[in-house]
Formats: structure tokens, sequence, C-alpha cells
């Protein structure tokens, strides 16, 4: 038997004035590491980020789940409304939970949805944070197919969901790690994979606004999958080409969710990264 | 290549477990080539060449045959490994009943996917 050096507790903490008990993992010391999951998934998307000894060394990497995500539960009263993520309420939940773990100065990493938020806490709190990681960024993808699908009585929403996230990885990873992946997915409640998309395919359009993004206030990394086409190459280099000094890398080989489904390809282009904003 | 995919899922449980509630009819047009499966419990039991006259199906796949043969190469190269990448491009076209095809949709990518198998 081996016990890895993650820890899980969970936190009591209001969030746009209501109470909530969020779920978070970390590990290690130092620099704090605010690592976000992506839509309809949890932190465990990270573990390879939290077992990674070279990282812990000089990072306190923390990864939560968001309310309705993992081990979070969606707030009380949660029976009676449509779960919705939109950018106001993304941005401020996680200010607020850095806030409430007293986080100082945080990196924050994020993918997908995470990717697209970075980019708005960019423009929002540049000073707040030591620098931003955008995994698999882009200003915003067209709806080209209906995720209320993936919310609907008659559709397995694990299957569903499951499937769309399969297709979204790389041909060329570990089975293990895609299926793993796929897993978490598969164990998401109704509806909140679908409300997460709401912020990915309709709310969350940054694209007018991210030439403001200044990155001598606040650095900013993009790294981004070559088998992704959710938030593919183009859409992070279309990104790069708009805000300068954004460093902007193609990760050969992965795809939409890099840290998870092939993590030791992964960490080989993160390590590099986290090694330059330690200094 | 289409016609491989039979052989290939009637003897990988692996994929039949994925469509094992699965008996539907259902069209996968390469081209102008139409073909026909029908599924029985997540097994292939057919799989017909059109010209089809007046045949139902529950949801069609459509796309050109250079689109197909980019897919089914092994590896895929970006962009092309995956249905929904060619959905959002516009390079396949779903029609018909998309419930269904939601319901069974990682079964069909299996299904689809196997003529990369050597």
């Amino acid at each position: 038997m081996r016990i890895e050096p993650i820890a899980g507790r969970y936190a009591r903490m209001e969030i746009d004035g209501r109470a909530h008990r969020l779920y978070f993992e970390e590990a290690g010391q130092g620099i704090p590491l605010l690592c976000l999951h992506t839509a309809g998934s949890d932190g465990r998307q990270y573990r390879a980020v939290l077992n990674d000894a070279e990282i812990t060394k000089r990072f306190r990497v923390i990864a939560f789940d968001m309310p309705w995500h993992g081990k979070s539960s969606p707030p009380a009263g949660w029976e009676q409304e449509d779960y919705r993520l939109t950018t106001a309420s993304y941005a401020g939940m996680i200010v607020q939970v850095a806030n409430a773990l007293g986080l100082e100065r945080p990196v924050a990493m994020g993918c997908s949805i995470g990717g697209r938020i970075v980019l708005e806490l960019a423009l929002r709190h540049p000073g707040e944070f030591r620098a931003l990681i955008g995994l698999q960024s882009g200003a915003f993808v067209e709806r080209y197919y209906d995720a209320a699908w993936l919310d609907h009585p008659e559709v397995h929403g694990g299957r569903a969901c499951g499937a769309v996230a399969y297709g979204l990885m790389s041909p060329l990873s570990p089975g293990a790690e895609v299926w793993e992946t796929t897993w978490h997915y598969m164990q998401g409640g109704p509806g909140v994979f679908t409300g997460d998309l709401y912020f990915y395919q309709v709310d969350g359009d940054i694209r007018s606004r991210i030439e403001a993004i200044d990155t001598r206030q606040c650095p900013l990394y993009l790294l981004t999958g070559e088998y992704d086409y959710s938030a593919s190459p183009r859409d992070t280099e279309a990104v790069a080409a708009r805000v300068k000094g954004a460093k902007f890398t193609v990760m050969k080989g992965l795809g939409h969710f890099p840290m998870s489904e092939n993590p030791e390809a992964f960490l080989g282009y993160l390590r590099p990264v986290l090694r330059e904003i330690a200094g | 290549m289409i016609e491989r995919i039979p052989d290939i899922v009637n003897r990988d449980p692996a994929i039949q477990r994925w469509g094992r509630h699965m008996n539907e009819t259902f069209m996968v047009e390469v081209g102008d080539e139409q073909h026909l499966f029908t599924v029985r419990a997540g097994r292939i039991e057919k799989l017909e060449r059109g010209p089809f006259v007046m045949r139902p199906w529950r949801f069609a796949i459509r796309a050109r045959r250079e689109c197909w043969e980019k897919f089914w190469r092994n590896p895929p190269e970006p962009g092309w490994h995956e249905l929904f990448a060619l959905l959002r491009r516009g390079d396949v076209a779903f029609e018909g009943d998309q419930r269904v095809l939601m319901a069974y949709l990682l079964y069909l990518k299996l299904v689809l996917a196997a003529p990369r198998r050597a």
C-alpha cells in the first residue's frame, strides 16, 4: 500500500451570500497554486499535479470542487433551481474561495471553462494573482451541439456526459487515464455539465475584451493540447495574438484534459512554467 | 473500411456493453454510399449497403468520403479523431432522432472508430 501525500478537507464558507460546504484537496507548501477543474468534472483531474514532488516542494497545490461538483454539495434549496454558471458567479467564486482559504496572491491554473475564466481574472483581478495559467483557453466557442441533451430524462446523463468528455481526449493518451477522466464525467449530477456549459457556450464570451489584459501586472501562460477541437490550438493562438506578453505553448499529443488524460506528458510542460513563476 | 465494423464489434464485448440496450437501425453515409446498421443488444446484426428505397432508420450520420478516410486513419490527425471535431467544422451531419443518438453516443463513437484497429 502507498498513501498519497494529498489531504482532502471540507470548508464551510459563504459564496455570494449562500452557505456552502466546499471540498478541497491540497499538497505541498510554498506559493499557493489554485487549480480549477473543467465543466462537469471535479478536482480529481489534478491528482498528478498534487502528487508531483518537484512541484509540491515549492508550491502549495490546492484543487477545490466547485459547488455542485465532486464532493462539494449544492447549496440548500438546490432542488428548486436550475444550476447555471455565469462569468460573474464563476470569477466571484474563485476570489471568494481564495480569500476564505487565506491564499496570498496565488497562482491560478484552470482548464477549459477554467482556461477561459483565468482570462477574466486577468481583466478583473490582476493584482490578486501572482500569475495565471490557462489550459485549453479560448475566448469563446460557438455552440456546435445542444448541451440540453446532457440533461434529459430520456438520455442517461452519466453516459452522455462521459461520451462527450471521452471524445475530447487525444487518441494517443493512455487508456487508463482517459477512462479515469471519463468516469469523473459520468459521476456528475444532473444538469451540472450543462449548467457549466452555459458559461462556456453562451455567457462567457470574452472576445471583445481580451486586448485589455495587462500581462505586466500579472503574467499569463497558455498551454493547449494539439488534439483539442473544443478549445483548439487555433482558438488559443487567437487569444495569444491579441494579448501582449502572453506565453503560448502547444502541447503535442494532448487533448482537452491534459492534466488528467496524460499526466506525465502534461507535467513535462507544466514544470518549466512553474519554475519560471517561482523564480 | 466500414464493412470491417461488424466483425470487430461482434468480437469485442467491451464495445458491445455500451450498446447492450440498443435495438435500432441507423444510417451511415460515406459520401454517396449508404450503409444501414441494424443493432440488436449491442451486436451488429446486419450491415446492408444501399442504395435503399424508403427504408426507415432512427438517425443518420453523414460525411464526405475523404472525411471518413481521415477519421479512420490510425492514429488520426488532430481534428480528425472524433465525430464532434468534425461536427464543429460542419464536416459531419447528424439527422433524425437526436435523443437516441445522444443516448448511445459512447457506443456509436466506439463502433464508428473501430476500423482504426489493425
